[in-house]
């Protein structure tokens, strides 16, 4: 545990009785917690500082990430102070925002597949996941296109093929799987706006 | 949201209703406690008592699916009261308006049903013209053919008692909140509502939503500070990707999805720009064709040309009337027709409703393409509950995608505003962002058509596809200004209010809207974003400052709000006929003789006084003027009371329609319904937790969030529990006709039961945030119960209302 001096004179004024107490054998574990809180203060004051916004509710409350300058990997996701909207404040999901960086063990890192009759995943690379894909996405396509409808309109559309998400994403990614899917002509293209 | 969230403290009285601001959007409730430190009076409406409630003035527990039923009851007495704002409702709605004879409502029915298709020709719901083609008025609101007085006699039958007897609610309670509410109808009060899914999740949804803006309109709360009609809404981005339409019927921009007899695009253009020979209405949808064409521009680029119809025809088409929504996916997947489905950020095996049903589509794809930071059910259905893997035959690809911090983008929020976010870290391993995923898997798409060929490959080889930067990385700000859109030739705009011409380069991007075109020399994917950049090339949604000029915490140079920096819409309708603000001491705009100052207008023309120059200001109305009579709806120009699918009632006490006659009914042999049945004798809703976030898909592999809320639960109140016998925190399983969950029982004084018909009517309540994959203990999902149906307008599911048993386990 490092403690500045500074650090070490507001820790001993804000739980002197802790510390005072500590010694007769009580329960330090609070001071510790304390003390780290501190060291993580002065890791953030050093840190690159990164302004985004919460991936949670349509609030839209703002959120700084620290960045260790040495390590590139966020280390704390705190509320933005300065953002007119939450004012520093973030709801319990939103304090929790650095679980879902790669911090979080279950994150994803890898492409997976799971073959047909398969119980398990397997790992790919993603050259090989692409070209699968694409080869999927043709085929069915190609078999189920319905270029004219019952009555013989025009419909160019590819009814085989569905479409869901995301509202979880950027507005650009949205903009880009919006047009990519009529490109292809899918119909079936919802998401959770509807749910 | 027609305001924002900051707004909303300066509202007067907020009706919470259909939502838990304080637990599911926590830090807006900050700014309605605002409100409330201020003087003004919170009203919760809700079947259950919660968090929200215990900080409101007073809760008020009505029985889910009869929001209609509550609200139709608030406009009767608002009109028998007199409690109107009488000025805004004669210039700015169409109260006056005279309606053909041939629109009738009988019995729970109007005009123009047909029960074959369960769908109404709207060919009556329609005003009688002038010789000009304008609508006829009186301004008198005493013709009895007026709107005025059709809404009058609509809503006379929703009397205190009748109301009372639907919804559960005493009369002294539903009187408590009409007159709170209704004395917002004055010119120096706000009245404003928040509703969420609470509102959505019905048959009726949408008619819910408009009894509201009915009852807005009749108060003159609509496009004032603290007022409009204001949906918290529940994901990140949802404004976003609604407003860039991931959606079946719309493209990006609202546009509509063309349909088959719309051959070319001169036809779709006609059908869907609005017409008006009124003078005084701006007609804002006049100027679609040049929507239209410039996000055709943005989709094809040079290979959209005059000639080709701007690469029109390439679109597909859906059959008229036809819908695709989830409901219908799944649907058409258990029968076998859907192969192959991408599921980005999303996971359904959860989410949608009729679990039952929607697992077993699942299986019959050939392929799924999953694109996530975490694993979930929808992607690991092989190996869930009941499932043998070596049975499913389903190719399943799992892509890592970054995280929200670890990439750069544009997220809207409710309240409109696009806020700019920076990448704070690079993803995990081979994860990237969804943008690159995309455009990966159509460059190997594309590169497939352009070998071999195939079907109608004219659309995807022609896509304008080149959002990679130098290293060939998705290149976020290239689609942000696609998205703003361009100047695609060397164009002089004139500006002759200001004597002013401006040069605008090729390639410059184009500053707003009002400068798209229609001849193809402008490109815009998506026009109410067109604005989000300067034409320099400076980004407007990564603004950051903090003044507040009209102290009403619009916060002008904080990000960008669409529709070009508007913080409230329809806000010239603050002001009275000569542009005054009705209430000075929140003056939001004020005409000062030749320019409004405030927010950014709704238009730039003189207010409404000025016969010659002046226009109304609903300007996105053809007729200019807030509807009371709405006849875009699929079930009515007046909202009605019916029924939800599935309910305690075999007869609706309003009329002989006992559900929504408009809604479609979905009949696989898994879509079975149990109305008014004594097996199934709770009304039951579900909602979410603070602590977790939609299906829980990402919220239950954080240790944090689960340990505070670690498993499903069913809330049973007090003496339903003591009817059954079960004891706080023993296992029940709660069922419906179509399937059942296992779970901890929450015996609690938050849902009391209501007298319904005369008779006791117990409701319970689940949350929607567990599934079976993980934690492995914490029960599955909630839409086991649900029912595949949904609103009319909307195919929003009625997960908010339905009919189970509770029994001990």
């Amino acid at each position: 545990m490092q403690i500045t001096r500074r650090g070490f004179l507001a820790l001993s004024g804000a739980l002197g009785s802790g510390v005072a107490l500590s010694s007769l054998g009580l329960n330090l574990r609070p001071v510790k917690a304390y003390a780290e809180e501190i060291n993580k203060m002065q890791r953030v004051m050093a840190a690159r500082q990164v302004t985004s916004v919460c991936c949670y509710c349509s609030v839209g409350c703002g959120v700084i990430c620290s960045v260790d300058k040495n390590t590139g990997k966020i280390f704390n996701i705190e509320g933005d102070p300065e953002h007119p909207i939450n004012e520093g404040s973030l709801c319990a999901k939103g304090a929790g925002l650095f679980d879902l960086t790669e911090a979080n063990k279950y994150r994803l890192r890898k492409v997976l597949y799971r073959a047909p009759m398969s119980d398990r995943w397997e790992e790919k690379s993603w050259d090989w996941a692409l070209e699968r894909i694409a080869r999927l996405v043709k085929d069915t396509r190609d078999k189920g296109f319905v270029s004219r409808n019952a009555k013989g309109e025009l419909v160019n559309r590819c009814e085989s093929i569905g479409h869901l998400g995301s509202s979880n994403v950027d507005n650009e990614e949205c903009w880009l799987m919006s047009v990519a899917c009529r490109s292809m002509g899918l119909v079936y293209i919802d998401h959770q706006a509807r749910v | 949201m027609t305001n924002h969230y900051i707004d909303l403290k300066n509202s007067d009285v907020i009706l919470i209703m259909g939502s838990n601001a304080a637990e599911h959007h926590p830090i807006a409730f900050k700014w309605i406690l605002r409100a409330k430190d201020r003087g003004a009076t919170i009203i919760h409406v809700d079947p259950r008592y919660t968090r929200t409630s215990a900080r409101c003035d007073f809760h008020v527990p009505l029985r889910s699916g009869t929001d209609i039923a509550f609200l139709g009851g608030m406009i009767n007495y608002i009109l028998n009261n007199r409690k109107i704002f009488r000025e805004y409702v004669l210039h700015y709605t169409n109260a006056s308006f005279i309606v053909s004879k041939a629109f009738h409502f009988k019995d729970g029915l109007f005009s123009g049903y047909d029960p074959k298709t369960r769908k109404y020709s709207k060919n009556t719901w329609v005003f009688d013209k002038d010789s000009r083609g304008v609508p006829e008025r009186d301004m008198t609101l005493t013709n009895p053919r007026c709107v005025y007085q059709l809404l009058k006699k609509h809503y006379s039958r929703y009397t205190l008692d009748q109301v009372s007897s639907i919804t559960g609610v005493t009369k002294d309670d539903l009187l408590k909140v009409y007159e709170a509410y209704s004395a917002t109808g004055v010119r120096d009060k706000a009245g404003t509502n928040c509703y969420a899914l609470g509102w959505t999740h019905h048959t009726t949804g949408s008619q819910i939503i408009r009894t509201m803006s009915i009852i807005q309109l009749l108060l003159g709360n609509m496009g004032i500070c603290g007022g409009g009609v204001n949906a918290l809404r529940g994901e990140p981005n949802v404004q976003g990707s609604t407003d860039h339409c991931i959606l079946y019927g719309n493209l990006p921009g609202y546009l509509k999805m063309p349909v088959a007899s719309q051959d070319t695009l001169a036809k779709y253009l006609e059908k869907n720009t609005p017409k008006s020979s009124d003078p005084q209405s701006a007609n804002y949808y006049q100027n679609y064709p040049k929507f239209t064409v410039s996000f055709l521009k943005a989709l094809f680029g040079d290979k959209a040309t005059a000639q080709n119809g701007f690469g029109y025809s390439w679109l597909p088409k859906l059959d008229d009337g036809q819908a695709t929504s989830l409901m219908h996916l799944f649907d058409d997947m258990y029968k076998g027709k859907i192969k192959g489905l991408f599921a980005v950020g999303t996971d359904p095996a959860v989410s949608s409703p009729n679990t039952v049903k929607v697992r077993k589509a699942l299986e019959n794809l050939e392929w799924l393409v999953g694109e996530n930071i975490f694993d979930n059910e929808t992607y690991s259905f092989w190996k869930g509950p009941g499932v043998d893997p070596a049975k499913v035959k389903t190719e399943v690809f799992l892509l890592p995608a970054s995280a929200s911090m670890e990439k750069e983008g544009g997220q809207s929020n409710s309240g409109r505003w696009v806020q700019w976010k920076y990448k704070a870290a690079e993803a995990p391993d081979d994860a990237i962002p969804v943008g690159e995923i995309t455009i990966k898997i159509m460059d190997s798409v594309r590169a497939l058509y352009a070998k071999e060929g195939g079907k109608n490959p004219v659309p995807i080889l022609n896509l304008k596809w080149d959002y990679k930067d130098s290293n060939g990385r998705f290149d976020v700000l290239k689609v942000a200004k696609q998205i703003n859109g361009h100047f695609l030739k060397d164009t002089v705009i004139e500006d002759k209010a200001k004597g002013t011409k401006t040069v605008y380069k090729k390639g410059q991007l184009v500053p707003t809207f009002g400068m798209l075109m229609d001849d193809g020399s402008t490109s815009g994917g998506n026009w109410i974003m067109a604005g989000s950049f300067e034409a320099n090339g400076a980004n407007k949604m990564a603004k950051r400052g903090k003044e507040d000029p009209t102290g009403l915490g619009l916060y002008p140079n904080w990000s960008f709000a669409w529709p070009v920096n508007r913080r409230i819409i329809y806000n010239r309708a603050s002001c009275d006929l000569n542009g005054k603000p009705f209430n000075p001491k929140r003056k939001l705009l004020e005409w000062t003789g030749n320019a409004w100052v405030g927010d950014v207008p709704d238009g730039p023309w003189p207010p409404q006084a000025d016969k010659q120059k002046g226009k109304y200001p609903f300007i996105m109305k053809a007729d200019g003027l807030g509807a009371l009579f709405g006849p875009g709806m699929a079930e009515g120009p007046f909202p009605e009371h019916y029924e939800p699918l599935e309910g305690p009632l075999s007869r609706n006490p309003l009329s002989g329609q006992l559900i929504n006659p408009a809604v479609k009914i979905f009949n696989s042999d898994l879509d079975k319904v149990a109305n008014a049945d004594e097996k199934f004798p709770y009304v039951c809703t579900t909602y979410s937790c603070t602590e977790h976030w939609c299906s829980g898909a990402l919220t239950r592999w954080q240790a944090w969030l689960l340990e505070a809320m670690p498993e499903l639960y069913v809330e049973i109140g007090e003496p339903l529990a003591k009817e059954k016998g079960i004891r706080n925190g023993e296992r029940v399983k709660v069922s419906s006709v179509r399937g059942a969950v296992e779970c901890v029982a929450m015996v609690t004084k938050r849902f009391r039961p209501f007298l319904v018909e005369g008779k006791t009517v117990h409701q319970v309540g689940l949350p929607f945030n567990y599934g079976w994959l993980h934690p492995k203990d914490g029960g599955d999902s909630t839409n086991f119960l649900t029912p595949t149906v949904g609103d009319a307008n909307t195919f929003c599911p009625e997960y908010k209302a339905f009919m189970v048993n509770v029994t001990k386990l």
